[in-house]
């Protein structure tokens, strides 16, 4: 299972406490993850990527295994570690004032 | 008795205050969708408990969140906002073309005969329509596609149709404004439109008369009366008598004609309220007085109301949608404050009470009038 951890707001639109487990099939990639994350919860669709391109949100970031994996491609399999469920996965609000 | 209910939007939750038909005292509900910016909510005149609100972030973009049961629960509706077609081009700061780009819901506004219908005016300027109760939502593409549409440029506040006014008398009329490019009406249930700026002069652009540029910053109607329009234009206080084919000033002798809501009196379609703000530069009341005007002569002639607001040391907003009117007798008139106050009067403007002191600052106020 994939361990996803979602920023605040998030948690509040999809109504989950705590992280996500998630039954990702065939490569775990970042698309592949947010694809289940939005099929589980289809509240998110927009939220995480535009709706259209697919593109993350410019004030989001996806952090794993103390890397920022934010800018790899989308098809890039995310760290081993993440894919045994080992460690999260994380989805970040960044630091944007207000 | 009858009662009202103000939905209130701000720039980090929504709250409901209700009261009874005395508009004396107050319960306060909120926040509701804690820390997301809250542009609009609104009611359906038809479905009093259904509501609507718009709801977003920088970070997660934006969310339409609907009750059915006047604001206790909500569920999330349908959030994906895409333009028809190739959206082409608007005019950017710089005078370069920029292409379309949805960023956030400004404005709700729920039909006046079918629930399910909500239209939903957008930034970057364009209007959509949902009949489906929020779930999804397609733009009415005739507007934004307009042959203007390529000259239409953002103000400060980017580019948002921020007014819809549905017309009671002509089912297939509709009117929107934005900002900055002007005011716009349709007779074919938003299908073809056309620009209704003739008589406003702007002359912060270069051609002051021109057919669209105009930063119109709200425009209000009386159900009764419908081919008379009011208009708060960045600078200059304007009225219409026709529908908007045409306008002329009604400023008089307001102490500065700049500000962003209008409203008109629920049984008198010739009284009209306005917030002077000093100007553009300075968004913040002349004096540091908190003070509406209203006109009981349509126009030209204006009072300032005063009694209860702050008169010393206020420099506080109000924004283009956060002035609303109940339909008691005698008539209610709410706004709300950057500062996060919400002002309430029970006697048409006469006196004014702070309901609430200490909100996050307040984007929009809508009233509803329970049975």
């Amino acid at each position: 299972m994939i361990c996803v951890v979602l920023p605040p707001h998030l948690r509040i639109l999809a109504r989950v406490d705590g992280d996500v487990e998630l039954q990702v099939e065939g490569p775990v990639t970042q698309r592949t993850v947010l694809d289940a994350l939005e099929s589980r919860y289809p509240v998110l669709r927009g939220t995480i990527r535009d709706h259209v391109t697919q593109q993350r949100r410019a004030f989001l970031r996806f952090f794993a295994c103390e890397q920022d994996l934010s800018h790899d491609p989308p098809d890039a399999p995310l760290p081993d570690a993440v894919a045994r469920g080992e460690e999260p996965f994380y989805i970040i609000g960044a630091i944007a004032g207000g | 008795m009858s009662g009202v209910r103000i939905l209130v939007g701000t720039r980090k939750g929504a709250f409901t205050l209700t009261s009874d038909g005395k508009r004396e005292r107050w319960d306060v509900s909120g926040p509701h969708f804690a820390g997301w910016e809250i542009y609009h909510v609104k009611g359906s005149p038809v479905s009093p408990d259904r509501l609507y609100a718009s709801q977003s972030t920088g970070w997660h973009g934006q969310v339409i969140q609907r009750s059915d049961d006047g604001g206790k629960t909500w569920e999330a509706g349908g959030n994906q906002f895409v333009y028809d077609g190739v959206p082409g081009t608007h005019q950017w700061y710089d005078g370069t073309q920029h292409p379309w780009e949805f960023k956030r819901v400004w404005h709700l506004e729920p039909s006046l005969t079918d629930p399910d219908t909500v239209y939903a005016g957008v930034e970057d300027a364009a209007l959509f329509r949902s009949v489906d109760g929020g779930q999804t939502w397609h733009e009415l593409s005739g507007l934004r596609e307009h042959p203007s549409g390529a000259k239409w440029q953002p103000g400060a506040g980017g580019m948002c149709l921020h007014t819809i006014l549905l017309d009671p008398s002509h089912p297939e009329r509709m009117y929107v404004a934005i900002s900055a490019a002007g005011a716009f009406r349709s007779d074919d249930g938003g299908r073809t439109w056309k620009p209704i700026n003739r008589g406003l002069r702007s002359p912060y652009i270069p051609d002051p008369t021109a057919e669209v540029g105009h930063c119109v910053h709200r425009i209000a109607m009386h159900p009764a009366r419908p081919d008379v329009l009011f208009m708060q234009k960045h600078w200059d206080v304007m009225r219409s008598d026709d529908a908007g084919e045409s306008w002329h000033e009604i400023s008089g002798n307001l102490p500065t004609d700049f500000g962003f809501p209008i409203d008109v009196h629920a049984h008198e379609p010739d009284t009209v309220y306005v917030v002077p703000i000093k100007s553009d530069s300075e968004h913040f009341p002349p004096e540091g007085k908190l003070r509406v005007y209203r006109s009981r002569t349509g126009g030209n002639e204006w009072e300032a109301l005063t009694r209860g607001l702050p008169q010393s040391d206020c420099y506080v907003n109000v924004l283009r949608d956060a002035m609303s009117v109940d339909k008691l007798d005698p008539c209610g008139v709410y706004f709300g404050t950057t500062g996060g106050q919400v002002y309430a009067s029970a006697d048409a403007g006469d006196t004014w009470t702070p309901i609430v002191h200490d909100l996050p600052a307040v984007l929009s106020v809508e009233v509803q009038t329970l049975p």
